[in-house]
């Protein structure tokens, strides 16, 4: 077994197991990171976790679809862990209930706002209409987003790089943002995270606080529904 | 713990089932859980009982919950390898976005605490008064 180094390296690259230690070796290292600055924004685990594992493809030479056979057990898990959703939506259902209208009011505004600026800053930035049509759906998690981009013949897969792009910046933004304006309320700030930054604003607010989570989980269901009606009608109002 | 996955994954294809065959707009997995709060919510003896499988489910939720951060990172790291499709616009793309970003968080968070506010104030104007000291 005196083995060239290499090879065994070549053996262990192309195996699954590697990616999926690796992926959930950084994870927890940016995760421990993120709690030991009390989870300071800018120490989003999310976020610092991507680059250095890609930055480790990039280094080894590794193709997306090598890394992914073995992260795609992560991956699977977001389907569970959505369903998951119901359970604190249901144990805090007094405190949802309660608040439904203005739930309701904030999430069409929100919507709105997202859909409409995204396009109109698109368009005055001088963009083409197929990345406008793209980035429009920027706000909802990205299979939906994929698909209203497809609809439309724009780029799913700028879509989808739009939305991670998205939320990863709303989960950073929130917090100062939501305290520079002064929204102390956590059902409100929750709410917004999971409006504007889908998935990955509400694993923020999950970290935040349990209330945060929950009316953030509600706000992305909520809009993946309004952002797949409104997207195709603000792009025939507004878009040229 | 098998029961809890055995839950969620029932609800997950149920929701993959439906959006499929209706052509909905909202994705697989919401509508799971929309059919695993439902679920919860008209449960045989109501929402007070105790089932074992009620506890198990609380725990696995909770721990992929909280773990949820992880899910995302290989299709963040997707983004990486496909940051190629932001070609020689990634300036004015990343501007966009940025903007957007800022200002949907501040309308939806604005809206909705203005709201909870003036509800609460037309309740009982003395309530929100001590909320707001306390």
């Amino acid at each position: 077994m005196k083995d060239n180094p290499f090879s065994l390296w070549v053996y262990l690259s192309q195996s699954p197991l590697l990616w999926l230690t690796v992926t959930l070796l950084v994870y927890a290292t940016t995760d421990a990171v993120s709690l030991a600055t009390r989870r300071h924004p800018l120490a989003n685990p999310v976020l610092h976790a991507m680059w250095i594992i890609g930055a480790f493809l990039l280094a080894t030479g590794t193709s997306y679809t090598t890394y992914f056979a073995g992260a795609q057990f992560v991956h699977f898990l977001l389907g569970p862990a959505t369903v998951a959703l119901a359970v604190p939506l249901y144990e805090n259902r007094r405190r949802v209930v309660s608040s439904i209208v203005p739930m309701l009011v904030a999430l069409v505004a929100g919507s709105v706002t997202a859909v409409v600026s995204a396009a109109l800053l698109a368009e005055f930035a001088g963009l083409p209409r197929d990345v406008v049509l793209s980035l429009a759906p920027k706000s909802v998690t990205a299979g939906v987003a994929m698909g209203i981009a497809e609809s439309l013949h724009a780029d799913p897969s700028l879509a989808a790089v739009a939305v991670i792009l998205t939320g990863i910046m709303g989960a950073i933004i929130v917090t100062p943002l939501m305290n520079r304006t002064g929204v102390t309320d956590f059902r409100a700030r929750g709410f917004a995270a999971g409006l504007a930054a889908h998935g990955i604003g509400t694993a923020r607010a999950f970290q935040v606080d349990e209330i945060a989570g929950v009316f953030s989980g509600i706000a992305m269901s909520l809009n993946a529904l309004l952002t797949s009606f409104l997207v195709p009608l603000v792009v025939t109002l507004l878009v040229r | 713990m098998i029961s809890a996955l055995l839950v969620l994954l029932v609800c997950e294809l149920a929701g993959n089932a439906l959006h499929q065959m209706l052509g909905l707009p909202v994705p697989g997995p919401v509508i799971g859980m929309s059919i695993l709060a439902a679920a919860l919510a008209f449960r045989k003896g109501g929402a007070s009982s105790r089932s074992p499988i009620t506890g198990s489910l609380e725990r696995t939720a909770e721990t992929l919950i909280r773990h949820m951060g992880l899910l995302f990172v290989p299709a963040g790291v997707g983004l990486i390898a496909e940051v190629g499709v932001l070609r020689s616009e990634w300036l004015p793309i990343a501007a966009g976005l940025i903007g957007s970003t800022l200002l949907s968080l501040a309308v939806t968070g604005l809206v909705m605490h203005w709201s909870i506010r003036r509800r609460a104030s037309r309740r009982s104007p003395d309530t929100v008064h001590d909320l707001e000291r306390g």
